[in-house]
């Protein structure tokens, strides 16, 4: 991989909802590509280039804890502020909690480390000006800096990620020896392909020693 | 009012004492403990709460500093003042392509709602520009050390049905925590901001509120809570200097021994005085400036 990175990410709590159970959210055993895209997306990201998830080592042992937080059942509806819009006013636009509540549980991770390894492409927008060496520069440099567009999260954004780069001579992080052995972690959320409709694409995801190496998103192992 | 131009990161320490900071549904509303180390907890969503309660106290429904979700408690003064005339921009006529209508539509909520502008919100349409990602983000606040939740017995002299009147009185109960400080985390991203159009003075604003934040939310579960310390890092560059948990590391809470209300080392903490809080400046990054509120 040419232009590779590599992203050392940690943090307290992760919440990585499977699709299935996204009402009382349950998370994913790991990351999933798509919540890592999304984390070194908040280093840089540009119309012109697209991350792609090559791998995923789990650094720390798969635990859970489940969090019951008061929620608010409903979405704003557009209707609604189109009608105070043209009214003019705010009273009338509001959600009270009380009538709209909704105690919800999640299960989220505990002390969470991963090391991201990840590539870029080069998209149809890419101007003339736009080359590899450049978007990669940029990435490193305010990785190295702890520099972000907004702070990465853990799957939602109350869990927030720590990130450091690893750089070409440094060693990697070593992984928890619970870590050690073979893992079928069934089918995991690969990406959502917003190409074509925003359909989600699902991966067979396998753990070997914590390492989990992601397929192409275009690949026939990968189902819609 | 022009958008923050810089990146800030904060530490928020408050305390209670005999209080219930934050009750979990779960567990039958004693406050919320982490399982694994017994420290408490505080939700992020329970602190944008009182936030949110603190802007609508203090800005009554001024223009531009409505607040979306509302608690009913929270009267609704909004009647109060004329709307400001100048924010009608009613172009329905036109009918743009749905998109520009969606953008339209969450530029005038960010514009009129503090809480839209600072936490975002998620508006559904069929496009994605309805989703506001708000420059605020708070973390989960964790106590520093274990805490143990009491439970109180407490009676009440009258009762809620007239065919219990025989028994005269009703028992209820009562979690409080004797003593916990908490310390939570904050990010403020610039760049977000730019979207939402969130300016220095919402910024103003927001550290009032975390200052304020439980003057103005007394009640008979909480017990005293207090504000402790707002430790704020500014960074020069719009996406940061710094790693933030590099900053976050710099601040120190360490417990001291024979604190005022704590005379034989070991004991519980029962109060700040039994608390010391340093912040280690030496190895402050170059472009981070560290501002103590209080």
């Amino acid at each position: 991989m040419p232009y590779g990175i590599k992203l050392h990410i940690w943090g307290e709590r992760a919440l990585f909802t499977r699709p299935e159970m996204k009402v009382e959210r349950v998370s994913y055993d790991v990351i999933t590509p798509s919540a890592a895209r999304g984390i070194i997306e908040t280093i840089h990201w540009k119309p012109a280039i697209r991350w792609v998830v090559d791998s995923i080592q789990v650094l720390r042992p798969i635990r859970f804890e489940s969090i019951r937080r008061n929620e608010v059942g409903s979405k704003l509806s557009a209707a609604s502020v189109g009608k105070a819009i043209k009214a003019g006013r705010t009273d009338a636009l509001v959600s009270y909690v009380e009538e709209d509540r909704q105690q919800r549980a999640a299960t989220v991770l505990r002390d969470v480390g991963y090391v991201i390894s990840a590539h870029f492409e080069l998209t149809s927008q890419a101007g003339p000006d736009d080359n590899e060496g450049k978007h990669l520069d940029i990435f490193n440099r305010r990785a190295r800096k702890g520099q972000c567009f907004q702070t990465p999260c853990l799957g939602t954004r109350e869990f927030p990620a720590n990130f450091a780069l690893i750089e070409n001579s440094d060693s990697m992080p070593t992984p928890d020896p619970s870590m050690a052995g073979e893992r079928d972690l069934g089918w995991m959320l690969h990406d959502i392909d917003f190409a074509s409709g925003m359909t989600s694409r699902f991966f067979r995801a396998r753990m070997v020693n914590g390492l989990i190496e992601v397929p192409p998103l275009a690949a026939d192992e990968v189902h819609s | 009012m022009s958008v923050i131009s810089h990146r800030y990161e904060f530490v928020y320490l408050f305390d209670v004492i005999n209080g219930n900071p934050n009750g979990d549904p779960d567990a039958g509303n004693l406050p919320r403990l982490d399982p694994e180390t017994n420290r408490g907890l505080v939700t992020d969503v329970a602190l944008k709460r009182k936030i949110r309660n603190y802007v609508a106290l203090e800005q009554e429904g001024a223009p531009g500093y409505a607040i979306y979700m509302q608690e009913k408690s929270v009267l609704n003064n909004q009647h109060k003042l004329a709307y400001e005339a100048l924010s009608i921009t009613p172009e329905a006529k036109k009918l743009p392509k749905e998109e520009a209508k969606a953008r339209e539509l969450t530029a005038w909520m960010c514009k009129n709602f503090f809480d839209v502008r600072a936490f975002g919100a998620v508006m559904t349409t069929e496009v994605n520009a309805g989703q506001v990602r708000g420059p605020v983000q708070i973390a989960f606040a964790s106590s520093i050390d274990p805490v143990l939740p009491m439970e109180i017995s407490i009676t009440r002299m009258a009762v809620t049905n007239e065919k219990d009147l025989e028994k005269e009185r009703t028992m209820g109960r009562k979690h409080i925590l004797p003593y916990g400080l908490f310390r939570v985390h904050g990010f403020v991203s610039a760049k977000l901001a730019e979207r939402t159009g969130f300016s220095d003075e919402d910024l103003q604003l927001l550290w009032r509120a975390l200052t304020n934040l439980f003057e103005h939310d007394r009640s008979a579960s909480r017990g005293e809570m207090a504000a402790r310390k707002l430790i704020v890092f500014e960074h020069e560059h719009p996406m940061g200097n710094a790693p933030a948990h590099v900053l976050f590391d710099m601040v120190k809470v360490e417990r001291v021994d024979g604190g005022a209300e704590a005379p034989e080392p070991g004991s519980p903490a029962r109060g700040f005085a039994d608390y010391r809080v340093s912040i280690d400046r030496s190895s402050l990054p170059a472009g981070v400036t560290i501002n103590e509120m209080f």
